[in-house]
């Protein structure tokens, strides 16, 4: 037993095993079932242990998932090019106007601080607002904007896109700043001295340099959004599905196979949009 | 009059809300020359250097180059170029590209701009590196990038902001005489920022010695080091003994003052320390009214009549190396 203790190898294996052990149990196996799952028998009331690719063949054979992908893909885009801009902006305004460390992390703070509270609160409290009698069309009303009230505002794409950059822009904000933050002073002013102007030194080194920062927020919001079922329920009245709803449709209907078939499905998308991601910007300076 | 590349500075005052940072500098700068603003840090040297540049605004006063007030002008349009501390090169980009950066901006096209950038190159000796990323380089090849960059957009006036401060000693006086080679070649005028007065000493044409926000003393080096005027300047330069005698406050030079046996010299004293240095020793000693006094002995003169701690000596100088100071 001593000698088996001193050998490095065993040591080494032993330190890194309780690590091992959390991903193995909380990563690999949930997936490997997931996986395996996909491949069972499923009958109107029976699940059955097998190997078919059943489930996958029905899953690419039917023209739902066309336009479902579709339909989360366009929802993930949308929001990354909001969040992007909003977060890139609101970044941009800590990191370089905000002069004193003091206030950088005040605001900064403040800008979490709707993070407090629940996802889905936050979501059910734009349907009064948004809603037919709500207080946008009302307000709109009222100053004779419009005559009568917005139908589109509520239960509609509108409302799951604006959900979406309301919930995750943050998570833009928060790496973008990060980045940002680490820029040295002097290479801005090196840019002046070098008589670049203000949009040529955003442009030619402020997002360059920032470019590892937004591939980071873009991971988050993308898989965020991507992975999302409820939103998409609440913002859109259940008039709109993706990815998410057709996985939770089917764990509704005890239909497990099915949905094991779809989230194997949505992991590899997810993975390789991420893959081709990562081949524009290298990130492993900011990790 | 005012020649071409001629820099002065009329009353310069730069204030941070109620501190005074740099207060009413007057200075006309040598055309074509190598001048060190030296002091010790927070003495203004670097605000000074910042509002030429143009990255600090003029609080009052003026500055003018080659005859124009260019207090108010954005820094490109100044005929001034500035090098960085850390020299702050774009590390995304290649040296080729950090040094065309300023062309870019002006939207020359790339062709023109590379072959610009490689006389650049070829001027600081760093062709064969031009493809690869600051981080790639040593220090004293980012150095000569920086340098490039700032050259390129053919300044009237090169300033350089502590540039030797990151390199190591070894590098620092190689690089110091390449930056005085390259002045000499290019026959405009360097301003260079600094705190190290030997640095001062073996780089430049005219010294300007600032303290608390004031020049204290400026001049060529040899007059500025040989005849200090302030108190300040005699102790900051290093070498020289500041002495109060009955008719004033005086500097010598450590060398100047020359070991005798007690009672032969001018002054008596006792000796507090002695420190070998190599070619000379330095034998620091106490003379009346508690005042430390220096002397700079040839190491063979010492060690014919060496002393110890405790002994008694006496101090002896020309009166003609005293030089009166104002404060």
């Amino acid at each position: 037993m001593k000698k088996l203790l001193e050998n490095r190898n065993v040591t080494g294996w032993l330190m890194v095993s309780p690590l091992a052990a959390v991903l193995l149990v909380f990563l690999v196996m949930p997936i490997a079932l997931i996986v395996i799952v996909s491949f069972w028998r499923a009958t109107e009331f029976s699940i059955i242990p097998a190997f078919e690719w059943d489930n996958y063949a029905f899953l690419f054979g039917s023209p739902v998932t066309y336009t479902v992908f579709f339909n989360t893909f366009k929802y993930a885009f949308i929001t990354w090019a909001f969040t992007l801009i909003i977060g890139f902006t609101v970044a941009y305004y800590l990191a370089f106007h905000i002069r004193s460390l003091t206030w950088q992390v005040a605001l900064f703070l403040l800008c979490t601080i709707p993070f407090w509270t629940s996802n889905i609160i936050r979501m059910i409290s734009w349907i009064p607002f948004l809603g037919r009698n709500g207080i946008a069309n009302s307000t709109m009303m009222s100053w004779g904007v419009i005559d009568e009230p917005v139908e589109w505002l509520l239960f509609s794409d509108f409302a799951v896109i604006l959900a979406f950059v309301h919930l995750y822009t943050l998570f833009m904000v928060v790496p973008i700043f990060n980045t940002m933050m680490r820029i040295d002073k002097s290479l801005i002013e090196a840019a002046r001295d070098a008589g670049a102007n203000g949009a040529q030194i955003l442009w030619n080194v402020i997002i360059p340099l920032t470019k590892p920062g937004i591939m980071i927020g873009t991971i988050f919001v993308v898989t965020l959004v991507m992975g999302d079922f409820i939103t998409v329920r609440f913002m859109s009245g259940s008039q709109s599905a993706n990815v998410g709803r057709l996985i939770s449709n089917d764990i509704a209907l005890l239909q497990y196979p099915s949905a094991s078939a779809t989230a194997i499905v949505l992991l590899a998308t997810v993975l390789i949009t991420i893959g081709i991601l990562l081949r524009f910007v290298d990130i492993r300076k900011e990790l | 009059m005012t020649l071409k590349h001629d820099l002065e500075l009329v009353d310069v005052t730069k204030r941070y809300g109620s501190t005074v940072a740099v207060e009413a500098i007057q200075h006309r700068f040598q055309p074509s020359s190598y001048t060190c603003l030296l002091g010790p840090s927070g003495c203004g040297k670097s605000s000074t250097l910042r509002m030429i540049a143009g990255h600090e605004s003029v609080t009052e006063g003026s500055i003018l180059l080659s005859g124009r007030d260019i207090s108010n002008l954005p820094p490109a349009q100044r005929g001034t170029a500035m090098m960085f501390q850390n020299y702050a090169l774009f590390p995304h980009l290649s040296v080729r590209d950090n040094i065309a950066f300023s062309l870019k901006m002006k939207g020359v096209d790339v062709k023109e701009r590379y072959i610009k950038a490689g006389e650049m190159l070829e001027l600081v000796d760093l062709t064969a590196l031009a493809d690869r990323l600051p981080d790639q380089l040593s220090g004293g090849q980012q150095q000569r990038v920086a340098l490039a960059r700032a050259l390129i957009t053919r300044p009237e006036v090169l300033l350089l902001d502590e540039p030797l401060s990151a390199l190591d000693p070894f590098l620092r006086i190689r690089m110091r005489g390449e930056l005085k080679k390259l002045q000499k070649e290019l026959g405009i005028s360097f301003i260079h920022v600094t705190h190290g007065q030997d640095e001062a000493l073996a780089l430049a044409d005219e010294i300007v010695v600032m303290n608390d926000a004031v020049i204290e003393q400026a001049g060529p080096a040899r007059d500025v080091f040989n005849a200090p005027k302030t108190r300040f300047v005699a102790q900051f330069m290093g070498g020289h003994n500041v002495i109060s005698l009955p008719n004033g406050c005086f500097a010598i030079r450590t060398d100047a003052v020359t070991v005798t046996a007690h009672k032969k010299g001018t002054l008596s004293a006792q000796v507090m320390a002695v420190e070998y240095q190599g070619t000379h020793v330095s034998l620091m000693s106490h003379i009346s009214g508690d005042q430390e006094v220096t002397a700079i002995v040839p190491e063979a003169e010492y060690f014919t009549t060496p002393h110890q701690p405790g002994d008694q000596i006496g101090l002896h100088w020309d009166a003609k190396n005293l030089h009166p100071l104002t404060a």
